[in-house]
């Protein structure tokens, strides 16, 4: 790196380099706009000073034309790109089906990633070239922000609400990241490295970092420990709800309302039971909000959505991706 | 041409000369002496912030932080933002040139309240040294958004000790908003009709317009935060069952349309100082008008531009997105006629006129980066990076204070009866043009580079960029302290002002320098157009 000052980021991924389209195609047209007010200005600077002979006769002093001219044209101009922009937005915005999937936690000041297949990582995020890879994001704390500059996208990442994010980097490589919003003290100490590996190195980097169950496993563990399957279990005696198959089918609430049982809706039944009741149910599950951090709700999510698959058991090999 | 009585012979005495002695100030209900008190008040302010603002850049020289501490750093941009944003910007142009021009521009004797508008002082003196008190002493690290729950429930800091200071400084806005809207309602002189006001009243009036309807919702939403982070009320904290985003929506709601605060008072001055410098009535009087009042409404609903990435549905960021294209048409309206109106002029390059083109440029860009930031997939990167904090420099620094210190050129005469020394004017705008470039320009590369902002030390790839600002930025102090000197010198030596040294148009140019206690002499009538230039060009000047 040293020298030469670096001026432009790196591209890691296709889309990163639509953008830096976007942005030379958008300064361009800025340029169309803005250039003849400069031009015009020293010109008329130049040639209109006092004391500099020139024709001052019939000094305009309006004109709707005119008017309309410079208001509509740069208008259309960026409506152009702003069409183009909202595309791409819309694309970084939708992840597609077939995601590997990540589950991403961060706290003050540091951030923690969970592998499908278990593997755990701090301040590193491995992930494979060549692949969509979508983040699900939680805060522990404040606000923070997850950036990956190479690959041009960043979101926020909430206390109390997944948000999520997915990209496809291309080239293999080491990039850096950062957290974009300011979240105290150590902010500027809350970075973190993307390791991009090409896919047969990403799947000896799985084998190595094998943690010998998968996030789901760990969940089905916890789901015992803290006594889930004391009344959701097919033996108890309370009456709960089954859990088998409830992921993303719609669920109907005590309060006549129906909900799709997302990541989201497990998680807030888990650290806010209250907060929707089943129908049919006394509301007598207890908050874990106290008792549990987000990576173990993360894993505990991970099992339930682990009892949707038509197979009765929960996956564990490391090389297998979720669906 | 019209011309009225000046009569600056027989004149009564100046307002400076009316009373002596710090009583005379400090209970004075002259809107032209508050606006003196204000230029006091906010000169304080601006090199307290500016301060702040050197020690970061110096901090800044190196990738490491090496000296402050971590807290100190964050404690010192957050002094600086609070400082800078409530107690110099919004309060600059429209409590000092506001309060001084409009009854002038209108007319009038003074403004409609007289006491409410030194109270509106007290207000911002009592709200800005105690909140100055509570950041020296106590230190908070939240910066100038008080973003929650990081404000609420995580910072270690004076957090509530500083939003009472704000909250009570924006009584000072509201007062004065409302007492310039009922000034330019009631008072204007027999035959001063809307479209025969200066432009510069048509901007107090959109800027007051936000000072009244935003500056509560600001209020509100700090008393929320104060409730949280006292009571443990839940209402951002999603632990206490509040929501995360809530407070981002509420504060946006006030800040985007205070940004327009900010910089709307400086468009006003512009276009007063582009004409008055031509020489020749503005292009399009009624465009740029109305601009302004657009730009209060459109300014409403954009400030979800602020939070794409926040976690706010996709949909309603498109919807804020082309709103933000939208709100950008009225302030390019007001950059083309001002090119325009210079078309045929009769123009003189004084030091005014050089800080209105450092407005015009500087606020360009500025403009075209906000673009950029509206422009979703571009945001997605840039946001909460060095592009932003570039983007808004230009704007709130670079453009907004070449606005006030060219209305401070501009006006010196007629506020202090003397003139400033026009070759020290001009340097220090060249001097302002160049080191604000050179500071804030890397920052745009900075940022797309994708250094974040608020970082207390970065990696070394970032030090050559940071470099160049922090030496920019030196030049900057130099050139924003130089006027200080001068000015002063000339309060003693300066030459003393005719009633209308510029040949400009105006009623404020057609009594005594400084104005007399009742600002004119004999009653006024309006007879004649904003900007009353000659339509044909004088022939000797050919
Ligand atoms: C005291 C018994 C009890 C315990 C222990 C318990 N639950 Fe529940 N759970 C319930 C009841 C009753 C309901 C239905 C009422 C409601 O929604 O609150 C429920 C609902 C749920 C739902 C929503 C089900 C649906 O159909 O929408 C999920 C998910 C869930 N529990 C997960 C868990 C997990 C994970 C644990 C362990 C960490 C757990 N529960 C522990 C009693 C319990
Ligand atoms: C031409 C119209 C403008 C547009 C389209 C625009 C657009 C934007 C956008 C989209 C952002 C958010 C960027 C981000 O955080 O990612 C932003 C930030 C900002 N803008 Fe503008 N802007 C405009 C004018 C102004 C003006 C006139 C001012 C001030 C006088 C201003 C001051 C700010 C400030 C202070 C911020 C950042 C606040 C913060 O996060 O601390 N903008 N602008
Ligand atoms: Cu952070
Ligand atoms: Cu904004």
């Amino acid at each position: 790196m040293s020298g030469f000052v670096r001026l432009w980021p790196e591209q890691a991924s296709h889309y990163a380099a639509q953008v830096d389209w976007l942005v030379i195609g958008f300064t361009g047209m800025m340029a169309m706009f803005v250039v003849p007010v400069f031009v015009f200005m020293w010109v008329f600077i130049f040639r209109y000073r006092r004391g500099h002979a020139a024709e001052r006769d019939h000094r305009p002093s309006g004109s709707l034309k005119v008017e309309l001219t410079w208001m509509v044209l740069p208008f259309i101009g960026a409506l152009v790109l702003f069409v183009y922009s909202a595309r791409l937005f819309f694309e970084a915005r939708v992840p597609p089906a077939d995601a590997l999937e990540i589950q991403v936690t961060a706290k003050q000041w540091m951030w923690k990633f969970q592998h499908t297949g278990g593997q755990r990582e701090i301040n590193t995020l491995h992930v494979p070239a060549e692949r969509p890879v979508k983040l699900t994001m939680i805060s522990e704390d404040v606000i923070h922000s997850l950036f990956f500059p190479s690959l041009r996208v960043k979101q926020d990442v909430l206390p109390g609400r997944y948000t999520e994010m997915w990209f496809q980097a291309e080239r293999p490589g080491t990039y850096d990241v950062y957290c974009a919003e300011y979240c105290g003290t150590d902010h500027a100490a809350m970075t973190a490295r993307l390791e991009v590996l090409s896919p047969s190195d990403y799947q000896r980097w799985l084998e190595g970092a094998d943690e010998g169950r998968s996030l789901a496993a760990q969940g089905e563990a916890l789901f015992r420990q803290f006594g889930c399957s004391g009344c959701h279990g097919a033996a108890s005696v309370t009456r709960a709800p089954p859990l088998e198959g409830l992921y993303g089918r719609s669920v109907a609430l005590a309060d006549g309302s129906r909900v799709v049982a997302d990541d989201a809706y497990l998680r807030d039944s888990i650290l806010l039971p209250q907060k929707q009741v089943v129908a049919g149910y006394a509301p007598v599950m207890p908050t874990y909000a106290n008792v549990m951090d987000e990576e173990a709700v993360a894993r505990l999510v991970a099992y339930l959505r682990s009892l949707a698959d038509p197979r009765p058991e929960p996956a564990t090999g490391p090389s297998e991706d979720n669906r | 041409m019209n011309t009225l009585p000046t009569a600056a012979d027989a004149a009564p005495r100046s307002y400076l000369d009316a009373a002596h002695g710090l009583r005379s100030w400090l209970f004075t209900v002259d809107h032209k002496r508050i606006a003196v008190l204000y230029m006091l008040a906010v000169t304080f302010f601006f090199f307290v912030g500016g301060l702040a603002a050197s020690l970061i850049r110096i901090e800044l020289v190196t990738s490491e932080g090496d000296l402050l501490t971590a807290d100190g750093y964050n404690r010192a941009f957050t002094l600086h933002g609070v400082i800078m944003v409530w107690f110099f910007l919004i309060p600059s142009i429209p409590s000092v040139f506001g309060n001084f021009l409009v009854p002038l521009m209108i007319g009038a004797r003074d403004l409609a309240f007289p006491r409410l508008n030194l109270i509106s002082w007290y207000l911002l003196m009592g709200g800005g040294l105690f909140t100055l008190l509570a950041l020296v002493l106590g230190g908070v690290d939240t910066g100038w958004t008080f973003y929650t729950p990081l404000s609420t429930m995580f910072s270690n800091g004076h957090v509530v000790a500083v939003i009472c200071g704000v909250f009570v400084a924006g009584f000072s806005s509201i007062l004065t908003g409302i007492n310039l809207i009922v000034s330019i309602h009631t008072l204007r002189a027999p035959g001063m009709t809307w479209f025969r006001l200066p432009l510069f009243v048509w901007s107090m009036y959109a800027t007051s317009i936000i000072l009244v309807l935003a500056t509560p919702v600001l209020a509100i939403t700090l008393v929320l935060v104060a409730a949280e982070h006292l009571f443990g009320i839940g209402v951002f904290d999603p632990r206490l069952g509040g929501d995360p985003l809530l407070f981002q929506h509420l504060f946006w709601f006030y800040s985007h349309p205070a940004v327009y605060i900010m910089i709307l008072p400086a468009m006003g001055v512009v276009s007063e100082l582009i004409t008055a410098s031509a020489h020749k009535r503005i292009f399009g009087y009624r465009f740029v008008a109305f601009s302004s009042i657009a730009i209060a409404i459109i300014g409403f609903m954009v400030w979800g531009h602020h939070m794409f990435v926040a976690g706010q549905s996709m949909y309603a960021s498109m919807v804020f997105s082309l709103l933000s294209f939208l709100v950008s048409i009225p302030s390019a309206i007001k950059a083309y006629n001002w090119t325009a109106t210079l078309y045929k002029s009769d123009l003189t390059v004084h030091a005014p006129f050089l800080f209105a083109l450092t407005f015009v440029g500087l606020f360009i860009v500025g403009g075209v980066t906000g673009l950029f930031l509206a422009l979703l997939a571009a945001d997605l990167h840039a946001h909460d990076t060095y592009f932003v904090v570039a983007h808004f420099h230009y704007i709130m620094v670079g453009a907004a204070v070449a606005g006030y210190f060219g209305a401070l050129h501009f006006w010196w005469p007629k506020i202090t009866g003397r003139m400033y020394p026009e070759l020290w004017g001009r340097i220090a705008a060249v001097m302002i043009f160049c080191g604000f470039n050179l500071t804030f320009f890397p920052q745009f590369l900075l940022g797309y580079l994708g250094m974040p902002r608020r970082y207390h030390s970065y990696p070394a790839d970032f030090q050559f960029l940071h470099v160049m600002s922090s030496a920019g930025a030196s030049i900057l102090a130099v050139a924003y302290a130089l006027p200080l000197f001068y000015l002063a010198w000339s309060l003693r030596y300066g030459q003393r002002a005719a009633v209308n040294p510029w040949g400009a148009a105006g009623l404020e140019w057609r009594t005594a320098s400084p104005p007399p206690v009742h600002n004119f002499n004999s009653p006024v009538v309006v007879d004649f157009e904003a900007y009353d230039y000659a339509p044909e060009a004088a022939r000797d000047r050919l």
